[in-house]
């Protein structure tokens, strides 16, 4: 491993938006240049269970896997997760949840994956450029506008 | 070469992209996880891509567009080997005229399958050329580099792929292959008819074949050293070298990227210059067994970490000799079949009638779950049918009786034919009752094609086969179709009645799945509109 690696376990149930949420802290990672692996089962954790998805990014990444007692961020979807994943925290990581994000400013539930993006943006030095394009990658073009909006809000809140 | 774009790609998609610009000619499989998104992708990239029933009918359709000059490549999950299993061994044999690349993805943890057995085993077997990608570059510069051995030494090759390698999103930079290639046909009796004696002269040109393989392998880029530090050395491939590279940042490290055949003298020079060398593979000891049987001292994992996958964790314990117990995971929520799917209906009927339920590979396995428990037996595709038929020829009649197959469309497709063929052959004395849960998709692996849907890989119209209509031509006349959604009591009726009339029947529940039905909606509206 060359240089700090940031590791990032988003979780959720099948169907939350766990795997896009995913794609975009991913995308963003590697438009800003940084070597990016993301890892992720499919199959039948798709089927309503607990899904889990890894990224880890930074100078130079071996494993795409987080290693449990190491992970920098876990981000929920559903906040019955944290329990199954607190394993992977290392001390004095971050739990990013729904409680996180100011209902006002989230307009539609199914944009939760992105608001648990926006508010993860805020403790990571990346460009938020780069976020834009990461977002606009992973959407359908008809969600880009709302999404881009509530994304830049909630990252710009507190 | 030019200058390459910088890419995040899955491993399958890399698998693919290669693929497409090596102007790979026919890309033909089964779906299965972790395997399923590289024949959709080489789709979207243009590639002629198509599902197969089965692995074996892919494996031996890929073959034919090797013996005519093509390259071609053919996936399948781990499991679905053991079905091509009969066209490998021999066509190890005949070998091809252009190129035949395998792509088999093991599942090590069994995130999505029966089993986790290690195709690296197959290869051995066969006597079949193995590359082990590590991440998505090396799944992309090895397929380039397996059809490229393919087509020098006229030999199929195996390239051989996990889930995390699969499923993992890592960076390519794509190079331009120039590869070509002519389909046309060449008569080559003694090499393409496998009668014994031109097969006993095809096995002695392959051993001799991989023997020149494993020389030129000692010499080969597709291993490399990464030369760390002097105390202690590690011998891994696959996904299990990005792991040990983590796990053990002063240890050297040999990466094997061809493990078929091996490069004994290159890994005896490595080992013999540690005083501790360690396999560190995932799965079977197969590195370690095989390197230890060449007399050269290495160790190998507790026999605890053959189980699941690894990960840097585990590996550093490997390297800590230590066996002490693991810690359990929490148990996360497990999937369950999704609300208001239409199969519910059916396991339903099955645990209200208290039927004997033969399963089958599917989503619909979670009819074993609560609250429906309506499933006693679930082995691999197809068996659903003929389980069932081998317990009512043994069972007292009044469990015979309850017997009951249930088996999805996309499976009775893959291995069900030959099981009604077998009912319809040797049926029991009680009769029997075979269940088609046809909704109208694979959906298990993200909603694939197949040939009961009538539409192709790419979602095209194609000619349909039509299960009833089978079921008919073979002799099979009690055959009831209900709709799940519309008479939920006409499901169980209709179970109960062929239960009950002990005939050989067949019932088909039939209604889309709901997550593929507005997709089926787009496909038809499109063919209505003649796009």
């Amino acid at each position: 491993m060359t240089g700090k690696v940031i590791n990032v376990v988003v979780a959720g149930l099948g169907g939350q938006g766990v795997l896009t949420a995913a794609d975009i802290v991913a995308a963003a990672a590697f438009n800003a240049g940084l070597d990016v692996k993301k890892s992720e089962v499919h199959g039948m954790s798709q089927r309503g269970g607990s899904v889990a998805c890894d990224v880890r990014f930074g100078q130079g990444v071996y494993s795409p896997m987080v290693t449990p007692g190491e992970a920098d961020f876990l981000v929920v979807l559903s906040a019955d997760q944290v329990d199954v994943n607190r394993r992977f925290i290392k001390p004095g990581g971050a739990i990013i949840t729904p409680d996180d994000i100011d209902e006002n400013l989230l307009a539609d539930k199914r944009g939760l994956n992105v608001a648990l993006m926006a508010a993860l943006s805020r403790r990571l030095d990346i460009d938020e450029s780069h976020w834009i394009a990461a977002i606009k990658a992973s959407l359908n073009p008809r969600l880009h506008e709302a999404n881009v909006r509530m994304f830049q809000a909630i990252r710009a809140a507190e | 070469m030019s200058s390459s774009p910088r890419l995040l790609l899955s491993g399958n998609e890399a698998i693919a992209l290669a693929a497409r610009n090596a102007g790979v000619g026919l890309g033909c499989g089964y779906p299965g996880t972790p395997s399923t998104e590289i024949l959709e992708r080489f789709s979207e990239l243009g590639g002629k891509a198509q599902w197969s029933p089965n692995e074996k009918v892919a494996l031996e359709v890929g073959l034919g567009a090797a013996y005519a000059g093509a390259a071609a490549i053919v996936t399948m999950k781990h499991v679905g080997l053991n079905v091509a299993a009969d066209p490998l061994f021999t066509a190890a044999y005949t070998g091809v005229n252009g190129a035949l690349v395998l792509v088999c993805a093991d599942d090590p943890g069994m995130a999505s399958s029966q089993n986790e057995q290690d195709n690296r085993r197959y290869a051995v077997a066969a006597g079949v050329i193995m590359l082990e990608p590590s991440d998505s570059q090396e799944a992309y510069d090895f397929t380039l580099a397996a059809l490229s051995i393919s087509h020098g030494r006229r030999l199929p090759v195996m390239l051989r792929v996990t889930t995390r390698v699969c499923h993992s999103k890592t960076i390519v930079n794509p190079a331009k292959p120039d590869m070509k290639w002519k389909a046309e046909f060449q008569r080559d009796i003694a090499r393409l008819v496998m009668i014994p004696s031109n097969a006993r002269k095809a096995h002695r040109r392959l051993r001799q074949s991989l023997n020149e393989v494993a020389a030129w392998n000692e010499q080969s880029d597709l291993n490399v050293v990464f030369d760390r530090g002097r105390e202690l050395g590690v011998i891994a491939s696959g996904i299990a070298f990005q792991h040990a590279m983590e796990a053990a940042p002063d240890a050297s490290v040999l990466k094997l990227g061809m493990t078929h055949p091996l490069p004994m003298q290159r890994i005896r020079n490595f080992a013999e210059s540690f005083k501790r060398c360690v396999v560190i593979e995932e799965g079977d000891p197969y590195l370690a067994d095989a390197i230890r049987s060449a007399g050269i001292q290495v160790e190998s994992k507790s026999e605890m970490y053959r189980f699941g996958e690894l990960n840097v964790e585990r590996v550093r314990r490997i390297l800590a000799n230590d066996v002490s117990p693991e810690a359990a995971p929490l148990p996360g929520k497990p999937p369950q079949l999704c609300v208001g799917c239409p199969h519910r209906v059916t396991f339903e009927a099955l645990r209200d009638l208290g039927c004997i339920v033969a399963g089958d590979i599917g989503c619909y396995t979670l009819g074993v779950l609560p609250p429906f428990e309506a499933m006693d037996t679930c082995v691999c595709m197809g068996a659903s049918i003929t389980v069932a038929l081998g317990m009512r020829q043994c069972l007292p009649p009044e469990q015979a009786r309850k017997v009951v197959s249930v088996i999805g469309d996309s499976t009775f497709v893959h291995s069900g034919l030959t099981g009604l063929v077998e009912m319809v052959y040797n049926p029991p004395a009680s009769g029997h009752v075979v269940v088609i849960l046809d909704n109208g998709t694979t959906a298990m692996t993200g909603l694939q094609e197949h040939a009961g849907t009538g539409r192709t890989l790419d979602h095209k119209p194609a000619n349909r086969v039509v299960f009833e209509d089978v079921a008919r031509a073979m002799g099979i006349s009690n055959i009831r179709v209900v709709d799940p959604l519309k008479d939920a009591a006409g499901v169980s009726a209709a179970i109960s009645e062929s239960l009950a009339s002990g005939e050989l029947c067949l019932v088909i529940v039939r209604r889309p799945c709901l997550l593929a039905a507005k997709r089926i909606k787009q496909y038809e509206a499109a063919l209505k509109d003649g796009k």
